[in-house]
């Protein structure tokens, strides 16, 4: 089990990083012909620096558009950042003073992960213009963090897992000096569910976490009048007329 | 009240999210180019044999080009954010109108042919092929989006359905399946120098004509000249400007007030037209054959300035892409930005106190103001963002006693369209463009009933025309809309102009 666990590990990470390296590589060589930035727009790039992380820190589109939504989302997204970072300790030896200090917060933030993931869940059965809008694959990514969740939870509060046991198994698998997994079912299946993520996250809906970046109208400087904007392929039309 | 063979919506005091009634407007479909106007743009005559192989590879170009639609096709994680924020699905309650929905008919073939999930799960992730059935649903519903962006100030990552219907149409005309309306209108651009059709000779004609109407009212001797050689501005404005009501009233505003301000300017027979559909159909080839006849009017003319006449997807493309597509304009005076709009012009004449106006001669209207969608989601207007929402108010407050805003959410960046944007302003689509119309109209009954407004002022040759066709449909009358020039030359008194007391009695003799 151990074996098949380590495995896993390294076939999901590397997916995970040549999959989202990837991406990246598509989406920044890609160009954006035109300025399309959704307006009022920054007319600096400090402004755009400014937006996007008014956006991917407090989903400030979102807010605007649905007050409900917005709490769900942040539950759930905070709730995870939370929940990462407390991840950290698993992989850094000795552990470093922030992440001990997220530990408490970290702790319950799964509660509010749970909460928030449920909560979107409810939206994709109660309100008929989400459910016409949700494919399988919407409540199974749903499924599998809320079973992600559920299952770390439960080795936090209700059936403790041998901790240091499992960090000198993580430390392993960073020094490619394998220890074993302490055998317990819970955390097996953590795991697991863990790798299927990483694995399926360059692949699905997921990107949006990388997509956002990307997106003209919201990285474009509000600029055209003052500052000509070319693309290469539309510069070959010019060249060719 | 105009009649209706459809069911025309009924105006709620609280407007609600109507529940989902598919299918409400699969029926629609507006009427197919003929071969003539495909071809005249360099696109197949018909559907071609073998189309959907080609609509993929089109597809596949269109996202090496587009980083838009590449990142938007990835990035939606179906929240339903934008389920209620367009007019089309609040109007007609058809699920396939709700922005992520219409996305959607696209996403499911890109997830079919691009995507490692959909190659070996479509059902999981509702990956479909390119059928004849989605086929016809991408014609029907992607001619119902008018591209105004509302979707996209919503997204959490800032989807533009717009880019997307934008794409889809594209894709549809290099495998022979276009709209009349568009391409029609494109291909007499090409030909005749404008949308309309006129030719040089009946635009000059119309243009005197104006001058002896604004002579005959004021005494002054107002020029409204076409191609002259040197003069110091190029107006470049919709030709619906040219005869088409509310819309030449504006026109003989932009006239006076350039009369006043003591500039040279002329219209150019040639870039005689400031619409450019070619955005309207997504094609980057085409905005720019159009784009660029303005920038050859600029240099045969030898002007020093552009301005543009009261337009909103024409703003857009004159601000945001008129640079990328016809530039650089380093032949131009560089005192001024390139383009400027008409009301970046009017403003700062008022501002400069050179306009003599008598606000008063507006106080038979109370007026609201209508956001046309491209100049607010899509443009600016002045050096500071948010300027286009601000100068057309201050140019009208400077002009009128009696203002007041129609309620928030319906309004600057949130404005609704006028339900007749993106190349949907054919009699075929009027169906849509009533249901269309219904959250404008709510917001234009509310302060109706509660401030008395009388009027609607607008900006654009679209929401002008639009309106005056649907708002009978509600109980409002034509010529409550009106153009924003129209209240400047309104209120506007010229130099040596007859005294007020007689163009009052010619007002009541026209009475
Ligand atoms: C990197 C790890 C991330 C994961 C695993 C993740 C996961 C998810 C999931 C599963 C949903 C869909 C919820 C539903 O089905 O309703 C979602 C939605 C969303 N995500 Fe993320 N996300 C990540 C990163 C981000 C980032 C960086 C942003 C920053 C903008 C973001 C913003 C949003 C927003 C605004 C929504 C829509 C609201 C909602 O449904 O919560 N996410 N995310
Ligand atoms: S708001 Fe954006 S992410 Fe959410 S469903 Fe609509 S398009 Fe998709
Ligand atoms: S761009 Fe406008 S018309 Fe098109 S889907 Fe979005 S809100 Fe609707």
């Amino acid at each position: 089990m151990s074996l098949a666990i380590t495995v896993l590990f390294y076939v999901a990470t590397v997916i995970l990083i040549t999959g989202l390296a990837y991406r990246i590589w598509v989406y920044a060589k890609v160009p954006a012909p035109l300025k399309i930035a959704t307006t009022p727009a920054p007319v600096t790039k400090g402004g755009v620096v400014l937006r996007m992380f008014r956006e991917v820190a407090f989903f400030e589109s979102l807010f605007k558009s649905n007050k409900l939504l917005w709490l769900l989302g942040v539950l759930f997204h905070l709730g995870l950042l939370l929940v990462l970072l407390r991840h950290l300790r698993y992989f850094i030896n000795p552990v470093p003073t922030v992440i001990e200090l997220v530990q408490p917060f970290g702790k319950y933030a799964a509660f509010a992960m749970i909460a928030g993931l449920l909560g979107l869940w409810a939206r994709r059965f109660v309100i008929d213009r989400v459910r016409y809008i949700s494919a399988p694959s919407d409540h199974l990514i749903l499924a599998l963090l809320v079973l992600i969740g559920i299952s770390g939870a439960s080795m936090t509060f209700v059936s403790h897992v041998d901790v240091v046991g499992l960090k000198s198994f993580t430390l392993g698998l960073l020094t490619f000096d394998w220890k074993p997994l302490p055998s317990d079912l819970l955390l097996v299946v953590h795991l697991f569910l863990v790798a299927v993520l990483m694995i399926i996250f360059p692949y699905s809906k997921l990107l949006h976490g990388v997509g956002v970046f990307f997106s003209p109208t919201r990285n474009q400087v509000d600029n055209p009048r003052e500052k000509r904007h070319l693309a290469d392929w539309a510069r070959k039309l010019e060249e060719n007329s | 009240m105009a009649k209706a063979k459809f069911e025309v919506p009924e105006l709620q005091e609280y407007p609600e999210v109507p529940k989902i009634e598919p299918g409400t407007m699969a029926h629609l479909e507006t009427f197919k180019a003929k071969p003539e106007f495909q071809e005249a743009l360099g696109f197949p005559g018909e559907l071609v044999d073998n189309w959907q192989e080609q609509a993929i590879e089109a597809m596949g170009d269109m996202l090496g080009k587009y980083r838009s639609l590449k990142v938007y096709m990835d990035s939606c994680v179906k929240c339903g954010a934008c389920t209620d924020k367009c007019h089309y699905y609040l109007g007609t309650k058809d699920p396939k109108n709700m922005p992520v929905a219409r996305q959607d008919l696209m996403r499911k073939v890109y997830r079919r042919y691009f995507t490692l999930a959909g190659k070996f799960f479509p059902k999981l992730v509702g990956a479909t092929d390119f059928t004849q059935e989605v086929l016809d649903d991408w014609y029907n519903y992607f001619h119902q989006c008018s591209q105004c962006r509302r979707c996209s100030v919503f997204c959490p990552y800032g989807i533009d359905t717009a880019e997307i219907s934008m794409a889809a149409r594209e894709i549809m005309d290099r495998i022979g399946v276009g709209d009349k309306y568009s391409n029609e209108i494109i291909g007499k651009v090409y030909r005749i120098g404008n949308n309309l059709g006129l030719p040089g000779p009946a635009l000059e004609d119309t243009l005197e004509g104006l001058e002896e109407d604004v002579f005959d009212e004021t005494g002054v001797e107002v020029k409204y000249p076409m191609d002259v050689k040197g003069a110091d501005i190029l107006l470049v404005t919709p030709s619906a400007d040219f005869f088409a009501e509310p819309h030449v009233d504006g026109l003989i505003g932009y006239g006076k007030v350039f009369h006043e301000a003591g500039v040279s300017w002329t219209v150019s027979s040639k870039a005689s037209e400031a619409a450019n559909f070619g955005m309207f159909i997504g094609s980057y080839e085409n905005m720019r054959k159009v784009s660029l006849r303005i920038r050859e009017a600029a240099l045969e003319l030898g002007v020093k300035r552009i301005i543009f006449g009261e337009c909103g997807h024409a703003w857009r493309v004159a601000y945001a892409f008129l640079n990328t597509l016809a530039g650089p304009f380093d032949f131009l005076d560089k005192n001024y930005p390139v383009p400027q709009h008409i009301l970046e012009f009017t403003l700062d004449e008022i501002e400069k106190g050179t306009l003599n106006i008598d606000k008063s001669l507006n106080d038979d209207m109370v007026l609201t103001f209508h956001d046309s969608c491209n100049v607010a989601r899509a443009t600016r207007m002045g050096d500071k963002p948010g300027g286009q929402f601000d100068i057309p108010r201050a140019v009208i407050k400077a002009v009128c006693n009696n203002y007041v805003d129609m309620p928030e959410d319906t309004i600057r960046e949130a404005t609704f369209c006028c339900g007749g944007g993106g190349g949907l302003l054919t009699d075929d689509l009027m169906e849509l463009r009533v249901k269309g119309a219904k959250p404008r109209m709510e917001a234009l009954k509310s302060v109706t009933e509660e401030y008395g407004v009388t009027h609607m002022a607008a900006i654009c040759a679209i929401c002008k025309s639009q309106f005056t066709k649907v708002i009978p449909y509600y109980g409002f009358e034509m010529d409550q809309i009106v153009s924003v020039h129209q209240l400047v030359s309104n209120a506007l008194i010229l130099t040596g102009q007859n005294s007020e007391g007689e163009e009052d009695e010619s007002e009541e003799d026209a009475a």
